[in-house]
């Protein structure tokens, strides 16, 4: 790809700027940015999804990385027993994830909105060994394989990397579904019921909305936003029942740092903690799964409600 | 089935000849106890896990559940990689549960401290799935013996071959914990007696998913061979992520350098081929090997790895161990272990180094493109035999002090 020479005369000048000052190659450091953002876009959508259901119903939904898992394996299982391609799993498999959810929500969820989180938060734990630990019964933890699709392989040839189609598919799709949901919520007459349901319920439920089937449906998409991180995971992660799992705990404190339920903090510390990463990852690799974590440790320190959370 | 059942039948013959002989069998408690102590359902449950107890519960049927005239029973549970839940387990076997011997151990974290523990309570330890080096170097124990393989003898095999067929400057992609340092530092020091250079080397968290960060590094470094110092799922995205972004393609090459049948069948052929990898057991070697293996599969469904045909044969050597001492007393036992040669389906040329160390036949193999393949776990062409004084260090080399 050919860059205008002004653009590409001014990262000539950035580049030997960044080799001065940090003594790594710029094409290593830019490389690196760019995974991270990538990485970042599937912090993004996990983190979103609980966003939204800690936001919308007050749930800390720790099933979440084993939904994250079976979006990935109902996307193999479309493939392996039915024929079902990529393509209509991108749809397909997010709306089954998500039909889960609601039958989780509909039959022991909801009985449970009116004691402390914690009880929500150990069923959802409960329900997330059970399901990881039945599809280690049946699929063992060695994995399962699932191919990139023909219209996304192959890559470009950047300046600085070789930047596979498939990844950046995954960036375009998270950026176009974080802020899609971002603009539902934030702008729409829909959210705004939502979050009016959310506040005060009664009231909401006076102006002929039904409130119970609009938190249903919430937690439907919620889960259903997993899912899709799952179909997007599908092709370049190993397809194990543990993957969630390696996954969950650094995407709550995602959401920590961000501020537990703010929609927009979700998706921006999502991928700026992708980047972070990616960072460490070149300057300090034995930390690469700690600094998150160090991050969230001093955000609480400083701002306990996290980066874009409100103190109630 | 004719082969089950002659196996089986030449087992309990070697039980009787070698048990019954001896007068006034003292049996500990009345019960040979094994402890198979292993990941369960983590990372490395494929390759070891329920199949490591079925290797073992496959030795004790060769005997007729009955060793020194005295039950066989066996135990076993998951120590889900940590080494402080292992050393509880191990702690409690030893002291409650009064096992005998504790089998399987991967992850070599949890093998060293559980092979620390048999040395202070004097109980024996013989690991098949921990590859460090140390336990039979600077932390052996006459206690403690080391069955299957090591990470010298997969840098002896994989990384001996790769220098030798041109691949001569080395970056490392390695798991930080003791196997990745222990496998690196044995692969460099090879790499670098056949005249290699090891450019550089990067640490990654256990376990990781995404490996692209640390292939565009390998892929910068401009080395011709990235060496990856893991295992299980972490080798396998790297794999999968290095074809992705096209740093095959490129021309550099990857080398796996530890690498069981399962992490092929679970790559799949077209991923996977060309790769060459060193292993202790594969399962098409001979008639032996495939009667065995046929015997494995019936009962785990999948070929066994050489993990869990290792435990196989390290329990059938301590209970042919036990009846030839007519005692499960630990001190007989380990004197036993040296003098009854060792020999079955998967060691092959064996003996026991003064350190611990099995030595046996290791095998060069190189996975076999998807046309070659015959059907599921037809996988390697077996290229090179590496007789065990090649494959395995010295005693002298090993560091260990705790000689026998």
């Amino acid at each position: 790809m050919l860059l205008p020479s002004r653009f590409s005369r001014m990262l000539e000048v950035v580049s030997a700027m960044i080799m001065d000052l940090l003594g790594i190659p710029p094409q290593v450091l830019f490389g690196q940015l760019l995974i991270g953002l990538i990485n970042g876009a599937f912090y993004a959508l996990l983190s979103l999804g609980l966003a939204v259901i800690f936001g919308m119903m007050n749930v800390i939904n720790f099933t979440h990385g084993a939904q994250y898992m079976l979006g990935a394996f109902v996307t193999w299982m479309l493939l392996a027993y039915l024929g079902i391609g990529y393509w209509a799993a991108l749809v397909l498999a997010p709306i089954v994830v998500g039909l889960f959810g609601i039958v989780i929500e509909r039959t022991m969820l909801k009985r449970l909105y009116h004691l402390d989180h914690l009880y929500g938060l150990l069923l959802t734990f409960g329900i997330a060994l059970i399901v990881e630990g039945m599809f280690r019964y049946w699929y063992g933890v060695s994995g399962q394989r699932y191919a990139i699709p023909a219209e996304l392989t192959g890559g470009y040839l950047l300046s600085f990397m070789f930047l596979p189609t498939y990844r950046a598919w995954v960036l375009v799709v998270s950026i176009v579904v974080c802020f899609g949901t971002w603009y539902a919520i934030e702008r729409t007459r829909l959210g705004a019921y939502l979050r009016a349901a959310t506040e005060n319920p009664t009231l909401v439920r006076a102006f002929g909305i039904n409130v119970p089937l609009m938190i249903t449906l919430t937690y439907g998409f919620g889960v259903a936003l997993a899912g899709i991180a799952g179909v997007l995971a599908a092709p370049i992660y190993q397809l194990t029942p543990l993957m969630g799992q390696n996954l969950i705990i650094v995407v709550f404190a995602v959401v920590v740092i961000g501020g537990m339920g703010s929609i927009l903090g979700a998706i921006i510390t999502g991928y700026a903690l992708g980047l972070l990463e990616g960072l460490t990852k070149v300057f300090y690799p034995e930390a690469a799964n700690i600094v998150i974590f160090v991050v969230m440790a001093v955000v609480l320190l400083i701002r306990p409600a996290g980066l874009f959370g409100r103190e109630k | 089935m004719t082969m089950i059942s002659r196996a089986t039948a030449v087992g309990a013959l070697a039980g009787l000849a070698l048990g019954t002989g001896v007068a006034g069998a003292e049996v500990s408690d009345g019960v040979v106890k094994i402890g198979v102590l292993t990941d369960m359902a983590a990372t490395y449950s494929d390759l070891s896990g329920r199949g490591s107890v079925i290797g073992a519960e496959m030795a004790v049927a060769d005997f007729g559940d009955m060793v020194a005239g005295a039950p066989i029973e066996i135990i076993s549970a998951d120590h889900q990689n940590k080494a402080d839940i292992a050393s509880a387990i191990a702690r409690e076997w030893m002291d409650v549960e009064k096992v005998d011997v504790i089998v399987g151990l991967v992850t070599s974290s949890v093998a060293l401290a559980v092979q620390g523990l048999g040395k202070e309570k004097n109980v024996i330890t013989i690991n098949s799935g921990a590859a460090s080096t140390r336990l039979t170097g600077s932390d052996c124990a006459r206690t403690g013996f080391h069955w299957a393989y090591d990470t010298y003898a997969m840098a002896a095999g994989t990384g001996r071959a790769v220098v030798q067929e041109g691949g001569d400057t080395w970056f490392f992609i390695t798991v930080d914990y003791a196997f990745g340092h222990s496998l690196q530092g044995d692969t460099a020091a090879v790499v670098e007696e056949e005249g290699g250079t090891v450019l550089g080397s990067i640490m990654h968290p256990f376990p990781s998913s995404d490996f692209s960060s640390y292939l565009l590094q390998a892929q910068a470094s401009g080395a011709k061979i990235i060496g990856l110092a893991n295992a299980g799922s972490d080798t396998q995205n790297a794999i999968r992520q290095a074809n992705e972004f096209g740093i095959t393609m490129a021309g550099q090459s990857l080398a796996g350098m530890l690498m069981f049948i399962t992490d092929i069948h679970s790559l799949g052929l077209a991923t996977a081929q060309g790769l060459y990898l060193t292993t202790g057991f594969y399962w098409d070697f001979d008639d032996e090997s495939r009667a065995f293996a046929a015997r494995f599969e019936a009962l785990k469904g999948a070929k066994p790895t050489m993990i869990q045909a290792g435990v196989y044969s390290s329990v059938s050597h301590y209970l042919k161990s036990v009846a030839h001492a007519g005692t499960d007393d630990t001190d007989a036992v380990i004197d036993a272990m040296y003098a009854v040669p060792v020999s079955d389906v998967f060691a092959r040329n064996a003996k026991i180094l003064p350190n611990g160390r099995m030595s046996h036949d290791m095998y060069l193999v190189q996975v076999k493109a998807p046309d070659e393949s015959e059907g599921p776990w037809d996988y390697f062409h077996v290229r090179r035999e590496i007789p065990g004084d090649d494959a395995f260090l010295t005693v002298e080399a090993s560091g260990c002090t705790d000689l026998r």
